[in-house]
C-alpha cells in the first residue's frame, strides 16, 4: 500500500505543534547543528585531515539529494562548483520565491517548521564556510516572513545564529529578503539581481554562474527551501542512510503538491519514485480520486510550466533491472513513478512536484489560455523570444476561446512557442512555452475543432449580415 | 602607423596565445583573449572570432563599448563542440578529423542550440555555423518577435535609412509576418530630457542606452519599467535625462527610439553628406562626422576613434554648430577708406595692400593676437609673418568647467598648436596687456586680429585710433572690425581643410563639408598669400604642402605629412617644446 513518508513534515501537523522555537528544541530541534558543529576533523589513512565542512558535503554528495526548487539538479554537484580559492566571501541564498502555480510545499515549511529550514541553512552555511545568508521569500508570504524573521530573532537569542554559534567560533547571519511579488525572482540570478536591489532580470550564463559570479559577483550558493531541510536529515542520518530513502538516483522524500480536479487536494510528503503518479491522483492516501466519477483527462506533473500528460498515453522508459541490464518498458501515465529521471523521460518533468489534474470537463483551450496570461504577465521582458513570445501565445489563446479562432491557430501557437525555448536567457522561455507546446500537440483536435467551430459561425454571421464581433483585446496594460 | 613618436613609448607586447577554430567552415585563429568594453582582456567571444574571419554576425544589444547584456538574442548561433572521450581527449572520425558534435537542446535532442555569440567564449575546436540554416532560423524568428510590436512607422521615423531593424529585416527577415493580434501601444513621444524624444513603440529594448548612460556617462538615470511585453524605457521619475552625453543614446539606439530633438524631422538621412571632421568646442578633439546637405549642416555626430573620443561626443560640442550658418556671418572683404567709411574690395586688392605696410612697418611696431581656434597651418603661418615683423604674439585663453568624460577646460581646440607653431611662446593670454600698452604707448603701430574679439580681452576700442594699421579677421560680428582698416571674412572649420593639434598632442585633419559665405575664405589661404605679398615665400598654395613645409620646419611636427595623418590623426612629436 503507498503511504506517505513524513521526514520534513514529520511534526509539521502534528496537533499542537507549533512553529516556535520551544516547540522545536522540544522536538530534539538544532541537536543536528549541535553535533555538526562539533563534529571533529576525520583523519585519513594517508594523514589527510578531512574537515567537519567536507565531511557534510560529502555527506551531502553521497545522499544524492538532488534540488526541490524545479530543476532537480544534484545538490552535491552544486555545492562542489563554488569557486572556494577566489578570496571573495561565499554566500548562501534560500530561495523562498515559491510562484509555480500549483506548489504550495515550501510554504508548510516556512509557515509551520521555520526552525527545520534555518537549521538546515545554518548547516549549509557551515558547510560552505558562508558567514551571511540570505531567505529570499516571496512578497506574497506576508505572514511567512514574519514567521522566519520571529525565528531567526529566537535562533539568535540561544546562540544558534550571530557570532560564535554554540561556542564553535563559526559566525553566521541570516536576513529575510522579501521580493515585490515576481515570478522570475524565482529564477536564481534574477534573485540574485532582485537581492542586490536591481530589477530582477536573469543574468546571462556564461559568465554569470552563481557558484562563481553570484551575489555581488562572489561565489553563491542558491537552494530551495525543501532541498535545505533535506541537508538537516542528511547531516542527521547520514547520507548514506538518506540514500536508501527514494530510488537509485532519485533518493530522499519529496513533499508534492496535488491540485485540480480531485477529491483531496493538498501536500504529500513521498519517497521519491516509491509512488506512481497514478497512485497520487488516485489512492485514497493521497488525491483519492476524481470527483463524482469523471474521467481523467490531463495531468501536469511539474508546476505549470511542466509539458502535460494526456490520460492514456503510454511511454517507453528505460529501466535497469537488478542484473544491471537495460531494458525499455512501456508504462501508461498513471503507472509512472513519480520520480525527477521518469518523469523526464516521459517527456516532461516533476519539476517543483506540483501535480494538476484535470477531469473530462476541463476546457483545454481554457486551460491553456489560464497558462499563458500567467506567463506573459509574469515575464520579466528582458530577452526578445520570451518577451513578444509569451504575450503572442496569450493573445492568440485569448481570441481562441473568445470567438475569433481560426483552424490555423494550432499551428500557430506551436509555431511562436518553437522559438522561444531553448533561446533565451533563462529557463523562463521553456516554461512558458512547454505548456503551449504539448497541450496544442498533444489536444490538437480540440484547438483546431474551436477555431473550425469560430471560423464556421464567423461565416454564418457575416452573411447574415451580424454586427461586429465581441471586443477582442486582452487586458492591455499590466497590474501596476 | 609608423610614425611613432619618440614620446610613445610602447609596451612589451607579451606573445599572443591563439586559438584554432572554424567559422562558417573555414579554420581560423584568433586571440584567446580580447579587451573588452574596460579593455580588460577577457576571453575572445564567438563574435568577435566570426569578425576576425569577416563573417557578420547580426546584433543590437551587443555594442563594443558596453557591457555585454545578451537580451536581444539576434546573434543567436548555432554551433558545434569537439567530442570528448571518457579521457578527455578529442574523438576522431575515420578520416582523423576530430568529431565534432552540434550542439542541440538538452530535452529535444532533434532541435539545434543556439548560442549568444555576444557572449560565449570560444573554445579551441569549435565550429561556428553563422549562415546555416537554423542559424538563419533563428534569427527570422527573433526578428519576427522583434517586428510583431513594432509600429511599421518607418516613412515618418527619423531612423529610417540608418536603422538596424530595417537593415536586419532586409537581410535577414522575412517578407510576412504571422502576427494577427493587436499590437501593444506604448507611450509615443516621450519627452526623455531637454535633448531626447522616446518612442517606446519603437524600442526593442536592448538597454544601450541604459547601459551607456549608467557605465560611461556615470549616471544611473534610465530604466526599464513595467513587465514583459509591456516593457517600457524610462527615467527616473521626477529626474530628466539631462546629462552632457545624452544625445549618443541616440547614436546607439540600433532603432528610432531615440531620437534627438534637434535633428530630428530635419533631414532624411540618406541626403546627408558625410564628412570627416573634428569638433572645435574644446580641446579634446573629438573626431566626428558632419552631416550636411545643400550647404547647410544639420549635424555632428562622433566618429570612432580610440585613442581620443571611442565613439562618444559631448551634448555641448554636438550642438555647438549652429553658429556656423548665422545670417550675420562676415561676407565681404572691406576697407575703410580716407573718409573713415567702410567700402567692399577684393581680396587681390586688400591682401596687396596690407601687404605693402606690412613689408614697410618697422621692427617691433606690430602685434599679432589670433585664436587658438586656428588651424596648426594657419598659426604657423601668422607665426612666420610675426617672427618677420617682429611682433609680439597672442592669444586669448578660453576655459569652463571639465567633466570626466570628455570636455576639457581649456575649450580652444587648438592651444597645443598655438604653442607647438611656436605662434604661443608664453601662455596665452599673457601678452595682452602688453600689446595694450604698447599701442597705448605708441610703440605698436599695427595689430592684426584673426578670430578673436580683442576688446573683449583687454584691447579697448578707444585704443585702435592710436594704431596706422589694423587688421581683423573673423567669421562672426566683431566688435573691432568697426575700427579696422581692413576686415578679413574668414571661414569656419567646416568650410575648410586643416589640422588641430588636440590638449593631447594629437595632430588631427578635418575636412571641408560645405562653402563659406559669400567672400570668405579660408583663413590659411589668405594668410599664404599674406605672407607671400610680405616676405615674398610661395609654394605654399595648396594644404597639403602647406602642412608638409610647416611638418618641416617644427620641431614637433617632424616626420608627419598630410597623407601620413590618416582618419585617426598621429601624436605629435613632443608636448615638451613650450
Amino acid at each position: 500500500m503507498p503511504s506517505e513518508y513524513r521526514l520534513i513534515l514529520k511534526h509539521a501537523d502534528q496537533p499542537g505543534y507549533t512553529n516556535d522555537l520551544d516547540c522545536y528544541l522540544r522536538h530534539g530541534g538544532y541537536e543536528v547543528l549541535r553535533k555538526a558543529l562539533s563534529l571533529p576533523p576525520r583523519i585519513l589513512s594517508d594523514g589527510r585531515k578531512v574537515s567537519a565542512q567536507e565531511q557534510i558535503r560529502d555527506e551531502v554528495m553521497l545522499s544524492g539529494l538532488r534540488g526541490r526548487g524545479g530543476a532537480g539538479f544534484s545538490c552535491g554537484l552544486k555545492w562542489s562548483f563554488v569557486d572556494r580559492k577566489s578570496g571573495k566571501p561565499v554566500y548562501l541564498i534560500c530561495n523562498a520565491d515559491e510562484s509555480e502555480p500549483g506548489t504550495f510545499k515550501d510554504k508548510q515549511i516556512i509557515y509551520k517548521d521555520p526552525h527545520q529550514l534555518l537549521e538546515g541553512t545554518i548547516l549549509s552555511c557551515f558547510a560552505n564556510d558562508v558567514h551571511l545568508a540570505y531567505i529570499y521569500i516571496r512578497g506574497e508570504f506576508v505572514q511567512g516572513a514574519k514567521i522566519l524573521n520571529r525565528a531567526l530573532a529566537e535562533a539568535r537569542a540561544k546562540e544558534f545564529l550571530g557570532k560564535n554559534i554554540l561556542g564553535s567560533g563559526y559566525d553566521l547571519e541570516i536576513f529575510v529578503h522579501r521580493g515585490a511579488g515576481a515570478y522570475i525572482c524565482g529564477e536564481e540570478t534574477g534573485l540574485i539581481e532582485s537581492l542586490e536591489g536591481k530589477r530582477a532580470y536573469p543574468r546571462i550564463k556564461p559568465p554569470y554562474f552563481p557558484a562563481v559570479l553570484g551575489l555581488y559577483l562572489c561565489p553563491t550558493i542558491v537552494n530551495n527551501v525543501e532541498t535545505l531541510c533535506a541537508v538537516k536529515h542528511i547531516v542527521a542520518m547520514s547520507g548514506a542512510e538518506y540514500a536508501k530513502l527514494g530510488t537509485p538516483n532519485n533518493t530522499g522524500t519529496r513533499i508534492v503538491s496535488i491540485s485540480g480536479h480531485i477529491k483531496k487536494p493538498g501536500y504529500y510528503e513521498v519517497e521519491v519514485g516509491k509512488v506512481t503518479l497514478g497512485e497520487l491522483i488516485l489512492d485514497p492516501a493521497f488525491g483519492g480520486g476524481l470527483r463524482e466519477d469523471r474521467q481523467l483527462k490531463a495531468v501536469i506533473p511539474g508546476g505549470s510550466s511542466a509539458k502535460v500528460f494526456k490520460a492514456g498515453e503510454k511511454f517507453k522508459l528505460k529501466r535497469r533491472g537488478p542484473d544491471g541490464q537495460m531494458s525499455t518498458v512501456e508504462v501508461g501515465v498513471l503507472d509512472l513513478p513519480y520520480d525527477f529521471d521518469s518523469v523526464q523521460q516521459a517527456g516532461s518533468m516533476s519539476g517543483s512536484g506540483a501535480i494538476i489534474v484535470m477531469d473530462d470537463t476541463a476546457d483545454l483551450t481554457e486551460a491553456l489560455e489560464n497558462i499563458a496570461e500567467f506567463y506573459a504577465h509574469e515575464s520579466c521582458g528582458q530577452c526578445t523570444p520570451c518577451r513578444e513570445g509569451s504575450l503572442w501565445m496569450a493573445k492568440a489563446l485569448h481570441r481562441l476561446n473568445h470567438g475569433q479562432g481560426r483552424k490555423q491557430d494550432a499551428d500557430y501557437l506551436l509555431h511562436i512557442a518553437k522559438h522561444i525555448q531553448g533561446r533565451t536567457i533563462c529557463a523562463f522561455g521553456e516554461a512558458c512555452a512547454w505548456p503551449v507546446l504539448s497541450f496544442v500537440s498533444k489536444f490538437k483536435d480540440e484547438f483546431q475543432a474551436k477555431g473550425a467551430a469560430d471560423e464556421a459561425r464567423r461565416s454564418r454571421t457575416l452573411t447574415a449580415g451580424a454586427g461586429p464581433g465581441p471586443d477582442l483585446r486582452i487586458a492591455a496594460s499590466p497590474e501596476v | 602607423m609608423t610614425t611613432a613618436s619618440a614620446t610613445e613609448s610602447k609596451p612589451a607586447s607579451p606573445a599572443i596565445e591563439k586559438v584554432t577554430l572554424k567559422v562558417d567552415g573555414r579554420e581560423v585563429g584568433v586571440p584567446k583573449l580580447t579587451p573588452d568594453w574596460q579593455g580588460k582582456l577577457v576571453p575572445t567571444t564567438m563574435l568577435q572570432a566570426c569578425q576576425i574571419a569577416g563573417v557578420e554576425v547580426p546584433h543590437y544589444c551587443y555594442h563594443p563599448k558596453l557591457p555585454v547584456a545578451g537580451n536581444c538574442r539576434m546573434c543567436l548561433v548555432e554551433f558545434g563542440l569537439p567530442a570528448m572521450g571518457p579521457d578527455r581527449k578529442p574523438i576522431l572520425n575515420e578520416d582523423g578529423t576530430p568529431k565534432i558534435i552540434r550542439q542541440t537542446l538538452p530535452y529535444e535532442p532533434g532541435t539545434p542550440r543556439g548560442a549568444i555569440a555576444c557572449a560565449t567564449p570560444i573554445s579551441p575546436g569549435m565550429e561556428i555555423y553563422p549562415n546555416s540554416p537554423a542559424t538563419k532560423q533563428m534569427r527570422e524568428a527573433v526578428l519576427e518577435s522583434l517586428l510583431i510590436n513594432h509600429p511599421l512607422d518607418c516613412p515618418i521615423c527619423d531612423q529610417a535609412g540608418e536603422c538596424k531593424l530595417q537593415e536586419y529585416s532586409v537581410e535577414y527577415g522575412q517578407s510576412q509576418s504571422r502576427f494577427v493580434e493587436e499590437k501593444v501601444h506604448k507611450p509615443k513621444c516621450v519627452d526623455l530630457g531637454p535633448r531626447i524624444v522616446l518612442d517606446d513603440e519603437r524600442c526593442i529594448l536592448c538597454t544601450r542606452c541604459i547601459r551607456f548612460s549608467k557605465e560611461i556617462v556615470g549616471d544611473d538615470a534610465l530604466g526599464i519599467a513595467s513587465r514583459g511585453s509591456h516593457n517600457v524605457l524610462t527615467h527616473y521619475p521626477g529626474k530628466p535625462f539631462d546629462n552632457n552625453y545624452t544625445l549618443n543614446t541616440v547614436d546607439i539606439c540600433p532603432v528610432g527610439a531615440l531620437t534627438s530633438k534637434d535633428f530630428r524631422f530635419q533631414m532624411r538621412v540618406w541626403f546627408l553628406k558625410e564628412t570627416k571632421s573634428v569638433c572645435t568646442s574644446c580641446s579634446a578633439g573629438c573626431n566626428i562626422v558632419i552631416g550636411s546637405r545643400e550647404g547647410r549642416i544639420y549635424r555632428y555626430t562622433p566618429r570612432d576613434n580610440d585613442a581620443v573620443n571611442a565613439c562618444w561626443m559631448c551634448d555641448y560640442g554636438r550642438l555647438n554648430y549652429k553658429w556656423i550658418g548665422r545670417e550675420d556671418r562676415l561676407k565681404h572683404v572691406l576697407r575703410r577708406t580716407a573718409g573713415g567709411k567702410s567700402e567692399r574690395t577684393t581680396w587681390t586688392t586688400a591682401l596687396k595692400e596690407i601687404g605693402a605696410k606690412l613689408k614697410n612697418t618697422a621692427a617691433n611696431a606690430t602685434a599679432i593676437v589670433a585664436s587658438a581656434r586656428q588651424t596648426n597651418e594657419e598659426l604657423y603661418l601668422l607665426a612666420r609673418l610675426g617672427k618677420r615683423l617682429n611682433a609680439l604674439t597672442d592669444s586669448v585663453p578660453r576655459r569652463g568647467e571639465p567633466d570626466k568624460l570628455l570636455l576639457q577646460a581649456d575649450r580652444n581646440p587648438n592651444s597645443t598648436g598655438a604653442r607647438l607653431t611656436g605662434f604661443l611662446q608664453a601662455a596665452a593670454g599673457s601678452n595682452l596687456r602688453k600689446i595694450a600698452e604698447g599701442i597705448q604707448e605708441g610703440r605698436i603701430k599695427t595689430l592684426i586680429v584673426v578670430g578673436e574679439d580683442v576688446t573683449k580681452h583687454g584691447i579697448d576700442a578707444s585704443l585702435f585710433s592710436r594704431l596706422d594699421l589694423l587688421v581683423v579677421s573673423d567669421i562672426l560680428p566683431n566688435a573691432a572690425a568697426a575700427f579696422a582698416h581692413y576686415v578679413l571674412p574668414g571661414c569656419a572649420h567646416t568650410e575648410k581643410r586643416g589640422t588641430f593639434t588636440n590638449g593631447q598632442g594629437r595632430v588631427q585633419k578635418f575636412m571641408k563639408a560645405v562653402e563659406g559665405p559669400e567672400d570668405a575664405r579660408p583663413e590659411w589661404e589668405f594668410l599664404c598669400d599674406l605672407v607671400f605679398e610680405t616676405t615674398g615665400l610661395d609654394g605654399l598654395a595648396s594644404i597639403e604642402g602647406l602642412f608638409n613645409q610647416m611638418a618641416k620646419e617644427t620641431p614637433a611636427f617632424s616626420g608627419l605629412t598630410w597623407a601620413g595623418l590618416g582618419d585617426a590623426g598621429v601624436p605629435a612629436n613632443s608636448l615638451n617644446t613650450a
